[in-house]
């Protein structure tokens, strides 16, 4: 079901999760999680809320203990280990920074158990604060601080302690928008300056994509997905994962015919070929189309007309709404700095084969 | 009344213009005027009458007499007599408030992490001593601590003690009563602080290290300081101006100020002296509260600016 890298998972799989799963009473929160995850690795575990990615990074952490399945780290089984035994960064939604410490004393707590000497304790609250650019505030209090620098200083303190593993619960989540973006790119670049090996927990699918080494799309309490954000998104394995993962078209198809390369799918009036990648298709099937590899044209070969419902600017494209015979079809058409067709006009629509994926109708997983 | 209040809110806003003050409005004032009436009506005024009362010179013939003096405080300030009862009440408050504390902290923290149907019943038990008339509840624990009480007879039967222990007409027994009392109050209090702890924050300190014990003493404690702080100055203060249960189980040979303040009342008739009995207790308090609180809150000065 999850498609591991097999060199990772042979020679490098730093933290592995074999079968993990928690039930709560008769609800299964989390089914069976295998994930081998490389010393190093930025993986995120993408879904929506209640599909088990919480409970994964809790197990992980220590919080909740599994019903099955092991956790290992660095060869060793941590699945029955105290949380205060594991070593684990945690950066949680709510930041929850000590209210009653200063901005040096929450950074310094983890050393503080570890009885760090004085000087190296002074040295590495530096050090830390000092990469997320909070040089000097040491000795503020959370209360005046902004979020974006309570956040700075959660993950300084989850840093300071040289975790074997950062945790990221949902980080981001109480920063507005354009402060995120800036978080994503800073965090990405301390993750990959230190080498230290990261789990983000995330429904964000651009958070996602733009941080992680590889994403995994939970579903259900399952994997239903894993791959870097490029194979994720461009070759969607479930109906899920294609619609979780940026804006998709769906249409339902029957395969009439299946050639060499291609697959004659009709869509309605429609005929389409569909590649196939080796993969054998009959009866019905879902057919996929990004907005962005939808384009509108005049020619006569359109392989849609439809009339244009809606028309929303979003700076650098346009997200279309069109209604045609399949159905609706959204587009996305980037600003080249032309005005695009008006709502109520009839256009033509078109796409290239290869923008296609098709899978099987009753495939829910991947 | 719509009159008069309308004339009220024109002068008020007229005043705030003169003396070139911001204007408010009225509303406020309107909005806390009955409170302010009730107030004035029920708590200053009284306690105004019982300070000039205290200054009123007494005579065992002829009652209150209308020259002042500061004699009754001469009196009760150079008695060992009240020395000693003055030295009983902060004793008793101060047992009580600890005992409040050790007894009702843990309480509320158990009580947060018990599951739905529990925790809502334990909370009315635990509350359930603010619904009982304060003579009922007293008199209960007279015949549970008495020496042919229940509690005796089981520590007899179960040979523990071979004579009963004698614990109605003593402190200990005004001690357990007024704890009982007063252990809700402390609950609240706690309680209020502890919902508006973020649960995040003890996982947060697990993960950097800290076993439960550190987690508890290092992180929720101080955070909790607030909460302790205002549930030990009610119950110190309730405690140490109770007057039913020290009078029915501590008797009357063991004073406390506001027994002693009643029976100067109604059993000698010296009212001047009972009053100066109340408002040294007053007095007292106060200071007691204030300066604890002045103490703790430059002690544990980040905890409280939070």
């Amino acid at each position: 079901m999850s498609t591991v890298h097999p060199r990772k998972a042979i020679n490098m799989s730093f933290l592995t999760l074999d079968g993990l799963g928690k039930s709560f009473g008769t609800f299964s929160a989390v089914e069976s999680i295998s994930l081998s995850i490389g010393r190093g690795e930025f993986v995120s575990l993408l879904g929506p809320s209640g599909c088990g990615k919480t409970t994964t990074l809790q197990m992980v952490a220590g919080f909740v203990e599994p019903t099955r399945g092991r956790i290992l780290l660095d060869g060793a089984d941590i699945t029955r280990e105290r949380p205060e035994k594991r070593g684990m960064g945690i950066v949680f939604q709510s930041y929850a920074l000590f209210a009653h410490m200063t901005v040096g004393d929450n950074v310094g707590f983890g050393l503080d158990m570890r009885n760090v000497t004085r000087g190296e304790r002074a040295a590495r609250i530096a050090e830390v604060l000092d990469m997320v650019r909070l040089t000097g505030l040491d000795k503020r209090y959370p209360r005046e601080l902004s979020g974006g620098q309570r956040q700075r200083v959660a993950i300084a303190r989850a840093l300071a302690i040289r975790p074997r593993v950062l945790l990221l619960d949902e980080p981001m989540s109480n920063l507005d928008a354009k402060l995120r973006e800036d978080m994503h790119v800073e965090l990405r670049a301390i993750q990959k300056q230190l080498g230290i090996t990261t789990i983000l927990v995330t429904h964000d699918q651009v958070e996602a994509m733009t941080m992680s080494d590889r994403i995994a799309v939970m579903h259900g309490g399952h994997i239903v997905q894993i791959g870097s954000p490029f194979d994720a998104y461009e070759h969607p394995e479930s109906v899920f994962a294609s619609g979780f993962l940026g804006k998709t078209n769906v249409l339902r198809g029957t395969v009439e015919q299946l050639n060499d390369r291609c697959a004659v799918v009709r869509v309605g009036a429609s005929v389409m070929k569909v590649p196939h990648g080796g993969r054998r298709f009959e009866g019905d099937v879902q057919l996929y189309v990004r907005p962005e590899r939808v384009a509108l044209t005049a020619a006569p070969d359109a392989t849609l007309h439809g009339r244009v419902t809606t028309c929303l600017f979003l700076g650098n494209h346009w997200m279309l709404q069109i209604d045609t015979p399949l159905g609706v079809v959204r587009a996305s058409l980037p600003n080249a700095g032309s005005p695009p067709p008006r709502e109520g006009e009839t256009v033509g629509v078109r796409w290239s084969d290869d923008a296609v994926r098709m899978l099987a109708e009753n495939l829910t997983h991947g | 009344m719509a009159d008069s209040s309308n004339s009220l809110a024109t002068a008020s806003v007229q005043t705030a213009r003169d003396s070139g003050a911001p204007r408010a409005g009225a509303a406020p004032w309107l909005l806390a005027a009955p409170a302010l009436l009730l107030f004035c009506g029920l708590l200053l005024v009284p306690l105004l009458l019982t300070a000039v009362l205290s200054f009123h010179a007494f005579d065992g013939s002829q009652g209150v007499l209308a020259t002042y003096t500061l004699a009754n405080y001469a009196e009760v300030l150079g008695d060992s007599y009240y020395h000693e009862i003055f030295l009983r009440t902060a004793g008793m408050a101060l047992a009580v408030t600890v005992l409040c504390v050790v007894l009702g902290v843990p309480e509320t923290i158990i009580l947060s992490r018990m599951k739905s149907p529990w925790r809502s019943l334990f909370l009315i038990v635990i509350l359930g001593p603010l619904l009982i008339s304060v003579v009922v509840r007293t008199l209960g624990w007279a015949i549970l601590l008495g020496n042919n009480g229940l509690l005796n007879n089981a520590l007899q039967a179960l040979g523990i003690v071979s004579e009963p222990v004698k614990l109605v007409f003593t402190m200990t027994g005004v001690i357990i009563g007024l704890t009982h009392v007063l252990v809700p109050f402390m609950v609240i209090s706690v309680w209020a602080t502890l919902q508006k702890l973020d649960p995040q924050i003890e996982h947060a300190a697990r993960s950097l290290g800290a076993p439960p014990f550190a987690v508890f003493r290092r992180v929720v404690l101080p955070q909790l300081l607030p909460g302790v702080l205002s549930g030990s100055i009610i119950v110190f203060a309730l405690a140490a101006s109770a007057f039913a249960t020290p009078a029915l189980l501590g008797g009357r040979r063991l004073k406390v100020a506001a027994t002693a303040a009643y029976d100067e009342f109604l059993n000698t008739l010296n009212w001047p002296l009972g009053a100066t009995v109340a408002v040294l207790l007053l007095i007292a308090n106060i200071a007691i509260i204030v300066g604890c609180n002045r103490w703790i809150e430059r002690r544990f000065r980040s905890v409280f600016e939070a």
